[in-house]
């Protein structure tokens, strides 16, 4: 009781000083859905109190997690069951086992909230399944150990990338054909277009960059480089990418170097590096871009980091190696 | 590709573009891309065996795979082509496995014309002959099969390369380990072998490197059968005061796994026996290595070994350089292996890279047992200005390798 109330003289001091009125709404009540990879297990935080507040059991070796369009439903990559589990959020029960290929690692769903592409990681093939008929309506041959999936929001494109081939692989999501492929640095792991979807970034964990592609010609147009005095080179390792919707940064996890480089998206320049748990996978930024969650993989905990700021506020103990995270926003949750 | 391309040339044009100007902008650039993409290559690749003499040893637990090395070529051939037919890129192996009792510097002779890439799993004198034959000069060997750490130093050769770590860097690895768990203090247990006297003086250059100190050591006796009576004779034959950890080099796995629990004091065994320093071993799954693993048991249903996975490194280090840089010829991959621009994602969570001053390929060395990894080296807090990497075996100062520069 008390730590609420503390919360609430935050929030309302944080509310004044900025000269804004928050409604209990905006208030940031979202639950954000954390994959336990050792567990077989989904974490639920409450951004409020910044606790978990359940533990659902799910398939074996979960990692990619990913919401439905409407809110409705939670998808997430079992990926030793070689499945692609949907969950009910109304019930926190799996109520389907979609046909996903083998290994499926991560997937990216389709604006039409229709198609789920999945990345079989030790097929090399891409998956396409249809959600509402849970069939599978293409697979598509992509370079060894597909790893990173997007979807561009005009739904145009698909990219996976693949970890060994060291490319990200364009299909046409209209002809679920293979257009093109970019060649990208080694081990290429996550992929995200910006919200005009003019820039593809890609991040590549054994090269240690970000590539920044320019969707139009498919051409690298940026690489970026990162530095953090006193971590040496080779772990900087740079794995989740998250791209603010007002287009200034980019936040990217860097593994086992522990910390997440925020890049200006101006000049691509990293400005700053925010030290988090170790072992950082990927991230996730609120509805209200206010605050980031980053799963932290070996120390098993989620840092959640103040974006105006840019520092990490608290760790919240997980299961073991915590990899995805999806944000359900607070007038979603149901009941 | 091309067919596929053309269609999508047809298929964008009127669908998605609005203004003229950016469909000749667009068509123009699919047509770089295309033209890019239709210079088709074809690489070959020659991999060099001769089989090897196993020595006979008490266990018959202790087996080879026949096969090791040439299964992790082919590995790395399916790999780099399923990466090269997205670029039009196809590589072919041609396989030399020589039995024990014939020439393989005759078959190297003959089979060695013209300007090659060699994968070679072969013993460090036949090596050793064989990159120096006048046929040779122009090619480039990856070294698989040999941890003889003087071909890294006085013995190197421009000609060749290396994926498997040296003794050097597998020793120094250990030493780290001992030095970050303050087992300070070592019992050297040296088998009766050439090979066994290699790799004991590896251990004891480590030690000196990392200021560790061999407080015993002794000599393998070779007339008793350890299978009956280990726990009899190990603890005398180990009896001493004070020692931390006992390390043992038999290279070929004849006594080293019976002074595990048997030794005069409680202690842990490492070297060739107990904690071992490997370039691969089945155990190795973090940092995605359980997908080369999977890969690996699917093709050959066993698992894969250190010389299979040098062997795969050695391929796909070809690989690498050819997708990045559309060249074939032999001098033109060589260079481009040696740059700063070549980088080989190897599953040991760190880049791999080729020392410049001797042809070794840097790369963590894990620490093994039976069951698990007991640690990755470089183990943190050992430094280097360049990359900590090069904390492990022959250093750019320590190397006398000449032929290189």
């Amino acid at each position: 009781m008390r730590g609420n109330e503390l919360t609430m003289n935050n929030r309302y001091l944080l509310a004044l000083g900025a000269g804004l009125l928050f409604s209990a709404q905006t208030a940031s009540a979202h639950w954000i859905y954390i994959s336990n990879e050792k567990d077989d297990t989904i974490s639920v935080i409450d951004s409020e109190t910044n606790e978990v507040i359940k533990t659902i059991e799910v398939g074996e070796r979960p990692r990619g997690v990913t919401l439905s369009k409407d809110f409705k439903y939670l998808f997430i990559c079992a990926s030793d069951s070689d499945t692609v589990q949907m969950m009910d959020l109304a019930t926190d029960k799996i109520i389907h086992d979609l046909p996903s290929g083998e290994d499926p690692e991560q997937f990216a769903l389709h604006p039409d909230n229709k198609h789920l592409y999945i990345a079989n990681e030790d097929d090399a093939i891409a998956t396409v399944v249809n959600i509402e008929t849970r069939t599978v309506v293409a697979q598509v041959d992509v370079g060894v150990e597909p790893e990173g999936m997007a979807v561009s929001y005009d739904g145009k494109w698909a990219i996976v990338t693949s970890e060994t081939t060291n490319m990200a692989h364009w299909i046409d999501t209209e002809t679920h054909e293979l257009i093109d492929n970019t060649l990208v640095d080694q081990r290429p792991r996550d992929a995200e277009f910006t919200r005009d979807d003019k820039e593809l970034w890609v991040s590549s964990e054994i090269g240690g960059t970000v590539s920044v592609i320019d969707t139009s010609s498919r051409q690298i147009k940026h690489v970026i480089n990162f530095e953090i005095k006193g971590i040496s080179a080779d772990r900087i390792q740079p794995v989740g990418i998250e791209l603010t919707a007002d287009g200034k940064h980019a936040f990217i996890a860097l593994g086992p170097a522990n910390h997440v480089a925020v890049v200006d998206r101006a000049t691509y320049e990293p400005i700053e590096y925010i030290l988090v748990g170790r072992r950082v996978w990927h991230t996730a930024l609120t509805p209200e871009q206010d605050k980031l969650y980053t799963t932290n993989g070996v120390s098993g905990d989620v840092t959640v980091v103040d974006v105006k700021t840019l520092k990490a506020e608290k760790s919240i103990k997980v299961g073991r190696f915590p990899w995805g995270a999806a944000i359900l926003p607070t007038d979603k949750i149901p009941g | 590709m091309n067919a596929i391309q053309m269609k999508t040339v047809i298929k964008f044009l009127p669908s998605h573009l609005s203004t003229i100007r950016a469909a000749i902008a667009t068509a123009a650039m699919l047509f770089c891309s295309l033209s890019l993409h239709a210079e088709s290559l074809e690489v070959k690749i020659i991999y060099l065996e001769q089989q090897r003499e196993r020595p006979p040893v008490l266990s018959n637990l202790v087996v080879h795979p026949q096969d090791e090395g040439e299964q992790g070529a082919l590995l790395g051939i399916a790999d780099n082509n399923t990466t090269g037919k997205f670029l039009k890129h196809n590589y072919a192996i041609e396989k030399f496995i020589v039995p024990i009792d014939e020439d393989i510097i005759a078959v190297a002779s003959t089979a060695l014309t013209g300007a090659n890439l060699v994968v070679a799993n072969v013993a460090t004198e036949q090596l050793l002959q064989i990159v120096d034959l006048p046929e040779a000069q122009d090619d480039l060997f990856f070294n698989a099969g040999s941890t003889a750490t003087a071909l890294r130093h006085n013995n190197c050769r421009q000609n060749m390369l290396h994926t498997l770590p040296s003794r050097a860097m597998l020793t120094d690895a250990l030493m780290q380990f001992f030095s970050k768990r303050k087992w300070d203090s070592l019992y050297l247990l040296q088998g009766n072998r050439d090979v066994d006297a290699l790799y004991a003086d590896s251990i004891r250059a480590s030690a000196k490197k990392y200021r560790l100190s061999i407080d015993h050591e002794k000599q393998w006796i070779d007339d008793a059968d350890m299978r009956r009576n280990a726990s009899a004779e190990i603890p005398k034959f180990t009896q001493a005061r004070k020692y931390d950890v006992i390390v043992v080099a038999d290279e070929d796995d004849d006594f080293g796994q019976y002074v595990l629990y048997n030794a005069w004091l409680p202690r842990p065994v490492a070297g060739t026996a107990g904690l071992e320093s490997v370039a691969w071993d089945r155990v190795v799954e973090q940092w995605g290595a359980a997908q080369l693993q999977s890969r690996f048991q699917e093709l050959t249903q066993r698992s894969m070994t250190s010389i299979d996975y040098a062997a795969w490194a050695a391929v796909r280090s070809i690989g690498e350089a050819v997708t990045r840089s559309k060249v074939t010829e032999t001098d033109a991959i060589r260079e481009y292996l040696l740059s700063d621009k070549f980088a080989l994602a190897g599953f040991k969570g760190a880049k791999m890279t080729y020392r410049t001053w001797n042809g070794q390929l840097r790369q963590p060395i894990p620490l093994v047992h039976p069951q698990s990894v007991v640690a990755l080296a470089p183990i943190e807090g050992f430094l280097h200005h360049k990359t900590e990497l090069d904390t492990l075996g022959l250093d750019q100062p320590e190397s006398e390798c000449e032929a290189m520069n």
